[in-house]
C-alpha cells in the first residue's frame, strides 16, 4: 500500500532469480503493490528496503492509545466513503489552580455523566490536567489525586519540563498523553515520554510548523504522536483539520499522519460556543477535544452527534428484540409492533412518548432494517411476525387483543390476522409516526 | 516531508436560488467548493437561516421554545414581525400547520390571505411550508401562489405525489419551489428532473433531501447531502446543482431529549432550554457542514449560535 510497483521495484535486488515465485523482480513488485504477494517471499530483499516497505504499508493516520481510548486510524474524508472509525475522544480540563471542590466536581462529572442509547453507554473519555500554576509539585500532586479519582486516560499539560516529567512519572504505565512538545524541546519531551510509556502532542503555531518536527519525536523512539496545529478559533480549526487530513490521506505525508487534538476550551469562554466548536470538531476530523466541563445538557447532544457521525453507514444501529414500555403501560394499553432498526425505534418511541399515551412497543429483530426495507427483504412479513408475537409474551401482559402494525405494511394485515388467529385483532396504524399521537389518542 | 497546503478543484458548481422580491431578495447557493472550504473554491453566498412562524402551535411544544414568542404565539403576523425586528431574522418560514386535514383543516383561501398579510408586514423574503398532507398541500400552495402572484415566494414541500400542481402554480405565478425527496440521492435528482421538465428553471428549485434531527437519523441526511454536494461539484451533474434547504426546527423540538424534563428522564439535566437550543443548533451545523444553503429554524438562541458559526467560518 502507498507505493507503486515501480517504486517497490527500485527497492528489490533486480536479479530476476525467480525464487519468490515471480518470473522477474518487476513482476514481484507489481504483485506486492497489488497486495497479491508477501514481501518475505524474496529472500534477498535488504533490511532497509523492508523497513521502507513496511512503513509504506502502515495506516496513513496512526492509531494512538490514551488510557483505554484509541484515536486516529481514519481512512476517509466523508463517512459515506467507508466509515469513520475511532470516535473523537472528549476530554475534560482541570488545572492545578482550581480549588479542590472545583476539581472534584469536574472529575465527578467526567466519571458519572453517561447516557444509555441503543444498548451503548455514551460518555466522555479523558481527563486533561493543566499545570497552570507553573509549579511542578502542585502539578504532580494533582496528577496523583486524579489517578486515584478516575479510571479515564490522562492528558498531562505543562510548559515546564520538570513538571511534565514529574506528572509523567506519577502516571507511568497509564498510557498518558504529554502536552506538549514544541520545535524547541521535542527531543526532551520525547525522552520523558519514552521513559514513562507516554505518548506526545506535537504543538506548533501552524500545520507546517508541526510537520517540521514530528519526525524528530518518532526518531527519538516515540511513535505515538498527536498534533496540535495551533488553531485558536473555529475558522483556523476547520482549516487546519482539513489540511492535516489531506496531508495524511492524499499527500501521504508521514509527518502529519497522526490524530489531532483541539483545546477547544482555550478558544472561547462561552459554554454554548464551546459546544458548537466541539460539534464542528467531531464532524471535521478532530481526534481529541478538550472541554471545560462535562455537563449533561451539552454532553447529551454532543455524544449523540458523535455516535451518529461515527456510525458505520454499512451497518445500521439496532435495538434488542423485545417488549419496550413507554409511558408506563398497563393491561389495557395499546400494543404496537415495529422493527429493530434503531432509527425506526427512536422515531416511533419519541412520538409515543410525546403523545403521553401509555403504550407497549414490540420490537422485532429484522437485522436492523426499516419497516419497508424489512418488508421488501421478506423479514417483516406475516409468517415471521406471527410466531414472534406469540413467543414474545406480550399477550400475558394485557387484557385485550389488539395489535397495531405500521401503515406502510397495511398489505400484510390479512395474512397476519390469519396467522395469529382469534387470539389477536390486527389494526392498521398510520403510515408516518408523526400521526401516531393523534391515532393513539383516538383509540 | 515538507507540508504544502492541498486544494481541491471541482469541475462543477452549485446553482443559485433567489427568493423574495425587490431589494429584499436573497440569493443562496452558487458554491464552487464543499461547505466553508473557501480555500478550495468560491463561496459567493453565505448560508441563510429562515425563522419559523406557525399559524397554529402544537400544545406539546416545550415551554423553553414557547417562551421567546409567548406574546405573539397566537398571531403569526406579529410573530413574524417579532422574529425580524427583535431576533434579526433574515427570512421567515410560515408553517401552515392549521391547514392539516387531521388538524384544524383550514382552507386554501385562508392560507393565501395569511400569506398576503404577512408579506405586507415584513421586509424579508418569505418561505411558505405546507402541513405535509400531500393532496391538501397542493391545493393550499397553489392558491397561495395565485393570490400572491409575482412575490417570488419559496413554497413547498413538493413531493413525488403532488409536485405537478405545486410546480405549475409556482411557474404560472412567479415563485420558487422546494423539491423534497426521501433521504435518497437518486430520488433527489429525479425530483429535480421532474420539476424542471414541467418548465420551472433549475434556479427556481431548491432541494430538501429530508431532514432528520440529531439522534433521529441525522447521519442519513448528512451523508445524502454530502453525496449530493459531491455529485454537483466533482461530477458536475447538472441535475444535482440545485442548492439545499433543511426544515429542521420541527424535527429537533420533538426529540425526546428535548421534550422531556429532568424529572421525567433523570440524567438528561435540569436545563431543558440549553439541551433544546443545542439540539437544534448542532443539527443545524451538521446540515451546514453537509452542504445546506438555507435552514429553517425555531429558537432565536439557536439561530444566533448558528449564525455566529456561519459568520466565523465564512470570515
Ligand atoms: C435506507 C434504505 C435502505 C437501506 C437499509 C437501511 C435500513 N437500515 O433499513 C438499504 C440500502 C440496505 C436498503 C435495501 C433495500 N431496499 Co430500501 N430503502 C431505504 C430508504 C431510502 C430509507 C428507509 C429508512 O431508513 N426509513 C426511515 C425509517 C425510520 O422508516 P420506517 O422504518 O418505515 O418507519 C417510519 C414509519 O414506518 C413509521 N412507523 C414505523 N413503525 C411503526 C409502527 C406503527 C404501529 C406505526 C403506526 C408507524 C410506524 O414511523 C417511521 C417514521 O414515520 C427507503 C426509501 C424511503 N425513504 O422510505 C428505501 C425503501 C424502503 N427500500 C426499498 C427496497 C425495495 C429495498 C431493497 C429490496 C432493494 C432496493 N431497491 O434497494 C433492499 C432490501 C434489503 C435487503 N434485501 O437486504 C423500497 C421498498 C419498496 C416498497 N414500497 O416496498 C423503498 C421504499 C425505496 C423505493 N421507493 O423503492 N434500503
Ligand atoms: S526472489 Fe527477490 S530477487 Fe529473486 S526474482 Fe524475486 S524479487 Fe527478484
Amino acid at each position: 500500500m502507498g507505493l507503486t510497483g515501480i517504486q517497490i521495484f527500485k527497492l528489490l535486488p533486480k536479479t530476476n532469480c525467480k525464487e519468490c515465485g515471480s518470473p522477474t523482480c518487476l513482476a514481484f513488485a507489481m504483485a506486492l503493490a497489488g497486495g497479491k504477494a508477501e514481501l518475505d517471499k524474496c529472500p534477498y530483499v535488504s533490511d532497509e528496503a523492508k523497513a521502507t516497505l513496511s512503513e509504506a504499508s502502515a495506516p496513513p493516520i496512526r492509531g494512538v492509545q490514551i488510557g483505554d481510548k484509541k484515536v486516529g486510524e481514519e481512512l476517509v474524508f466523508y463517512r459515506h466513503e467507508k466509515t469513520f472509525i475511532n470516535p473523537t475522544a472528549i476530554a475534560c480540563l482541570v488545572t492545578d489552580e482550581m480549588d479542590d471542590a472545583e476539581v472534584d466536581a469536574k472529575i465527578n462529572n467526567l466519571n458519572t455523566v453517561t447516557f444509555e442509547r441503543v444498548g451503548l453507554t455514551l460518555s466522555a473519555d479523558l481527563l486533561a490536567i493543566r499545570n497552570s500554576s507553573g509549579d511542578a509539585g502542585k502539578f504532580e500532586a494533582l496528577v496523583n489525586k486524579a489517578l486515584g479519582a478516575t479510571e479515564k486516560g490522562l492528558i498531562l499539560m505543562s510548559d515546564n519540563l520538570d513538571a511534565l516529567e514529574a506528572g509523567a512519572k506519577a502516571a507511568n504505565g497509564k498510557g498518558a498523553l504529554l502536552y506538549a512538545a514544541t520545535a524547541d524541546n521535542c527531543e526532551k519531551v520525547a525522552e520523558i515520554a519514552k521513559a514513562n510509556g507516554a505518548s506526545v502532542v506535537a504543538k506548533g503555531a501552524s500545520v507546517e510548523e508541526v510537520s517540521n518536527f514530528t519526525g524528530k519525536i518518532v526518531a527519538a523512539g516515540v511513535k505515538d504522536v498527536v498534533l496540535d496545529t495551533g488553531a485558536t478559533d473555529l475558522k483556523s480549526m476547520f482549516y487546519n483539520e482539513n489540511q492535516v487530513r489531506r496531508a495524511a490521506l492524499k499527500a501521504k505525508n508521514r509527518d502529519l499522519g497522526f490524530p489531532t487534538i483541539e483545546v477547544i476550551c482555550d478558544m472561547t469562554d462561552d459554554p454554548y460556543k464551546e459546544a458548537m466548536l466541539a460539534n464542528v470538531a467531531i464532524a471535521k476530523y478532530a481526534g481529541i477535544i478538550v472541554m471545560s466541563d462535562i455537563d449533561k445538557e451539552r454532553m447529551l447532544p454532543l455524544l449523540v452527534q458523535r455516535l451518529n457521525i461515527y456510525t458505520d453507514p454499512q451497518r445500521p444501529m439496532v435495538m434488542d428484540e423485545g417488549i419496550y414500555e413507554i409511558n408506563k403501560p398497563g393491561p389495557d394499553s395499546p400494543v404496537i409492533i415495529t422493527t429493530n432498526f434503531a432509527l425506526t425505534y427512536f422515531i416511533v418511541a419519541a412520538e409515543i412518548e410525546a403523545s403521553r399515551v401509555p403504550t407497549w412497543l414490540l420490537i422485532m429483530d429484522v437485522e436492523g432494517m426499516s419497516v419497508l426495507t424489512a418488508w421488501s427483504a421478506g423479514k417483516f412479513v406475516a409468517d415471521a411476525m406471527a410466531p414472534f408475537v406469540v413467543k414474545s409474551g406480550m399477550k400475558e401482559k394485557i387484557n385485550h387483543n389488539k395489535i397495531i402494525i405500521p401503515g406502510y405494511v397495511a398489505q400484510i394485515s390479512g395474512e397476519f390476522q390469519e396467522e395469529l388467529g382469534t387470539d389477536w385483532e390486527v389494526i392498521i396504524g398510520t403510515r408516518e409516526a408523526s400521526d401516531l399521537p393523534a391515532f393513539l389518542k383516538g383509540l | 516531508m515538507a507540508f504544502s497546503a492541498q486544494t481541491e478543484k471541482y469541475s462543477g458548481k452549485m446553482g443559485t436560488l433567489t427568493f423574495g422580491s425587490g431589494d429584499q431578495a436573497l440569493t443562496v447557493g452558487g458554491q464552487a467548493s464543499m461547505p466553508f472550504a473557501a480555500f478550495d473554491g468560491d463561496l459567493p453566498n453565505k448560508a441563510v437561516i429562515a425563522m419559523e412562524v406557525y399559524d397554529v402551535v402544537n400544545p406539546e411544544w416545550p415551554a423553553a421554545v414557547v417562551e421567546p414568542f409567548k406574546d405573539v404565539i397566537n398571531d403569526p403576523v406579529a410573530w413574524a414581525k417579532k422574529n425580524v425586528e427583535e431576533y434579526g431574522a433574515k427570512a421567515i418560514c410560515l408553517q401552515l400547520a392549521s391547514t392539516d386535514p387531521n388538524g384544524e383543516d383550514k382552507d386554501a383561501a385562508y392560507a393565501a390571505d395569511l400569506v398576503s398579510k404577512m408579506l405586507a408586514a415584513i421586509s424579508v423574503p418569505l418561505i411558505v411550508w405546507g402541513s405535509g398532507a400531500v393532496e391538501k398541500d397542493a391545493e393550499v400552495l397553489a392558491k397561495v401562489c395565485e393570490v400572491n402572484e409575482g412575490k417570488n415566494l419559496l413554497i413547498g414541500p413538493a413531493v413525488e405525489e403532488n409536485y405537478k400542481k405545486i410546480a405549475a402554480a409556482a411557474l404560472g405565478y412567479g415563485h420558487a419551489v422546494v423539491s423534497q425527496s426521501p433521504i435518497d440521492v437518486n430520488m433527489a435528482k429525479q425530483m429535480n428532473i421532474l420539476i424542471n421538465n414541467l418548465g420551472l428553471p433549475m434556479d427556481k428549485i431548491i432541494m430538501e433531501p429530508s431532514t432528520a434531527a440529531l439522534g433521529y437519523g441525522v447521519e442519513y441526511s448528512y451523508s445524502v447531502m454530502e453525496r449530493i454536494s459531491l455529485a454537483a461539484l466533482a461530477q458536475n451533474d447538472e441535475k444535482m446543482q440545485c442548492p439545499m434547504i433543511n426544515d429542521l426546527g420541527k424535527e429537533c423540538w420533538k426529540a425526546r431529549e428535548v421534550m422531556l424534563s429532568d424529572k421525567e428522564e433523570p440524567g438528561f439535566g435540569p436545563d431543558q432550554e440549553k439541551r433544546g437550543v443545542l439540539w437544534e443548533a448542532m443539527t443545524a451545523v451538521d446540515m451546514l457542514l453537509a452542504g445546506s444553503n438555507l435552514l429553517i429554524m425555531r429558537s432565536p438562541k439557536a439561530v444566533k449560535l448558528v449564525e455566529e458559526c456561519i459568520n466565523e467560518l465564512s470570515a
